[in-house]
């Protein structure tokens, strides 16, 4: 055996150092993050998870029974059409939002009211904001009552008890909470597009649509393609505002896939089912995360 | 001198510093996990368990409270993981699966060790003959009326039937003024609604969900009761919003007069008379089928207490369940929580000092408690599926018979 030198010491020393950096947040990230995470994984695969003491194998079992359950997938369809919906609303308002409150066409003391007025539902919690929409579109709520008096609706709407709007309400709930991230983000972006491409399309003689659709938009674009992926992986999560105000109903119209298996886990006690299910989110996640990464990447 | 003086201070110190360690270890800290110290005036359970100290002075308790819900998840975790309290708050629909995982103490051994006197316990909740769960506090559902909205609507005399019922909703109805006869809170984030307003027509009338242990929904008793819901929803007597409303927001619709009657627990007595002191309400049985001249049934929840199987001190937790359930503090619970006594000897004094809560205790007292979901296994997701099949038949995708049918599959299932 021969001794090290000290400068194969000095080599080993700068290759270790990085990770001896890095090691606290490698062991945060391990503990809270990936420890979790397996586990999760592992009781999806157990034959009866936590509860009770069977823990041998069941291979892909709970895996094929959420798959043929057809709640499950009414689940993922509401899931689906909650977050496009949702996404692509933020987007639109917030970027009529941004475009509102960048423009030299209201005064300065008005944007500073409508920046106020319009960040407000950013600052709510989701139980806040599941209480304030139960009252506004409770069938004996303001809602109804203003679209009474403009005739637009004959009679109450049950907007959350009823099959037909209850998906569309909630929806729309989020909506409403949702949008000043893109605003805010969007603003910022509209703020930073060079001035002289807009003279350089005012002496072309573009109109105000043709400078929206050729230079802000497409100069907007890196924020909104990150802001909107964010937002598709945040919505796809989303469970308070959900559970607060239909609790999945009526019937199965708003069970989407997180009231789905918080149901399977702590109504129905079925925490390895539950668990399948979560893995099966936790692919959906990892796979619009993986996009998203690349998107950053290519910038 | 100096120096013997301050060994002597040395060893004085030293032998006090042993006494108190020796006395610390000695005593036996019990952990108390119950949702119902919220749920009382602020420090009166703590003040419950100071008296425990003081009478067991080599036991301490440590209360670990929160809300109902995070007390049972937590419950259920620290099932699977041993790590359950010594002592916990539990409720009837609970039971059956702690049970089967052997997560709560058999209470039979220590009663019989200690020559218990079960006569003066209300009730025993029992899972495959083992004593499981002592009902503590009892909280019944009667039915509310607004006295002043029946007046008003023309109801002379309060329904003592389910037609007189029907009848007395559809004066008291007035859509165009959002006046409703009843409520019906079908939110599926909490389906208790189908044990207190609806399975509570059922066992009203001296009958039963069930038969040889087994789910019999689709017998006539629930077949009818059914029937009756959808009669009273097609009569447009029960108030907008069922499949989303909560039970909150049934007691804030009868606190603002919006509607008539509603099924409703006597602990919210005083909710309803501080939200409303000018309310005019009482409480009176529930209505029963045509002809039915028998003792009523009468739903409830209750607040109960049992034993970790894991905990290293049953002697001690023991003690403590005697002691919670014995007349003199029992009566002192429930006279705080204005619920009705585990222990049958004990006498509450809102019974004396409160007309509304005297009358619910006669109501109580001609009748008997019945809540069939108790100790049946799953039974919250039991109400869940049940929930969903009557918002189906409410939603016109079905008949009674079909939700009956449909409900009776769901539930057989887990039998």
């Amino acid at each position: 055996m021969t001794a090290r030198g000290p400068k194969a010491n000095y080599k080993l020393g700068r290759k270790v150092a990085p990770y001896f950096y890095l090691s606290p947040s490698l062991l945060v990230v391990g503990l809270l993050m990936l420890l979790p995470m397996g586990m999760v994984i592992t009781y999806s695969f157990q034959e009866s998870a936590v509860l009770r003491p069977d823990t041998s194998f069941a291979g892909f079992k709970h895996y094929r029974a959420i798959f043929g359950d057809e709640v499950f997938w009414a689940s993922l369809w509401h899931t689906l059409y909650f977050t496009i919906a949702s996404v692509v609303a933020h987007m639109t308002i917030g970027l009529a939002f941004a475009l509102m409150l960048n423009s030299d066409r209201i005064s300065p003391m008005l944007r500073s009211v409508l920046r106020v007025l319009y960040i407000l539902p950013w600052l709510f919690t989701q139980v806040i904001i599941a209480v304030i929409w139960r009252l506004l579109l409770d069938p004996n709520g303001v809602v109804n009552s203003i679209l009474i008096d403009l005739g637009i609706i004959g009679s109450k709407v049950e907007w959350f008890s009823s099959v037909e709007t209850a998906l569309h309400a909630v929806t729309f709930a989020n909506i409403w909470a949702g949008y000043p991230l893109f605003m805010v983000s969007l603003l910022a972006g509209l703020q930073g597009i060079p001035k002289d491409l807009y003279e350089a399309a005012d002496i072309d003689g573009a109109t105000g649509p043709q400078k929206l659709f050729f230079i802000t938009i497409p100069q907007l674009m890196p924020i909104i393609v990150s802001i909107s992926l964010l937002d598709f992986i945040w919505t796809m999560q989303v469970f308070p505002l959900i559970w607060l105000t239909t609790g999945g109903g009526p019937i199965y119209a708003t069970e989407v896939l997180s009231t789905y298996t918080y149901k399977l886990a702590f109504s129905q006690y079925n925490l390895a089912q539950a668990a399948a299910s979560a893995v099966t989110i936790l692919l959906i996640s990892i796979g619009l995360t993986l996009f998203y990464i690349r998107h950053q990447k290519a910038r | 001198m100096k120096t013997s003086r301050a060994m002597t201070l040395l060893k004085g110190a030293t032998a006090i510093w042993l006494l108190g360690a020796t006395g610390a270890m000695a005593q036996t800290t019990l952990e108390f996990s119950q949702w119902w110290e919220p749920e009382l005036p602020k420090g009166s359970l703590r003040a419950i368990m100071d008296d425990f100290e003081k009478e067991n002075p080599d036991i301490k308790v440590d209360l670990i409270s929160g809300p109902y819900a995070t007390t049972r998840d937590q419950i259920a975790i620290g099932a699977a993981s041993g790590t359950m309290s010594d002592v916990v708050g539990l409720d009837g629909a609970w039971v059956n699966s702690l049970s089967a995982q052997n997560a709560i103490a058999d209470m039979n051994p220590l009663m019989e060790s200690t020559d218990f006197d079960k006569s003066q316990v209300a009730d025993i909740i029992k899972i495959d003959d083992k004593a499981v769960m002592f009902p503590v506090a009892s909280f019944v559902y009667p039915l509310f009326v607004n006295l002043d909205f029946a007046k008003e609507a023309g109801v002379t005399g309060l329904p003592s039937t389910r037609a007189e019922f029907l009848e007395a909703a559809k004066k008291m109805t007035n859509a165009d003024a959002n006046k409703y006869g009843w409520a019906l809170p079908l939110s599926l984030q909490s389906p208790s609604s189908v044990l207190n307003d609806m399975m509570s027509w059922v066992w009203a009338s001296g009958e039963s969900m069930m038969a040889d242990g087994k789910p019999a929904l689709e017998g006539a008793p629930v077949l009818d009761m059914l029937t009756f819901v959808k009669d009273l929803n097609d009569a447009g007597v029960i108030s907008p919003g069922i499949a989303s409303k909560t039970e909150q927001e049934k007691v804030e619709e009868f606190v603002n007069g919006r509607i008539g009657m509603m099924v409703d627990t006597l602990a919210h007595v005083n909710l309803i008379r501080e939200r409303n002191p000018d309310l005019n309400f009482d409480v009176i049985p529930m209505p029963v089928v045509e002809g039915y001249e028998g003792k009523r049934g009468m739903a409830y929840a209750s607040w109960g207490i049992g034993i970790s199987e894991s905990t290293e001190h049953k002697d001690e937790a023991w003690k403590l369940v005697q002691y919670m359930m014995r007349e003199d503090v029992n009566a002192r619970l429930v006279s705080l929580a204005n619920a009705f006594p585990g222990n049958v000897n004990a006498k509450p004094d809102f019974v004396t000092s409160d007309p509304v809560f005297a009358k619910a205790f006669e109501i109580f007292q001609a009748g008997y408690l019945a809540n069939e979901f108790t100790g049946l296994p799953e039974a919250v997701d039991l109400m869940r599926q049940f929930d969903v099949e009557t918002q189906k038949m409410l939603e016109g995708q079905q008949t009674p018979e079909e939700t009956a049918a449909a409900a009776q599959a769901k539930w057989i299932e887990k039998f």
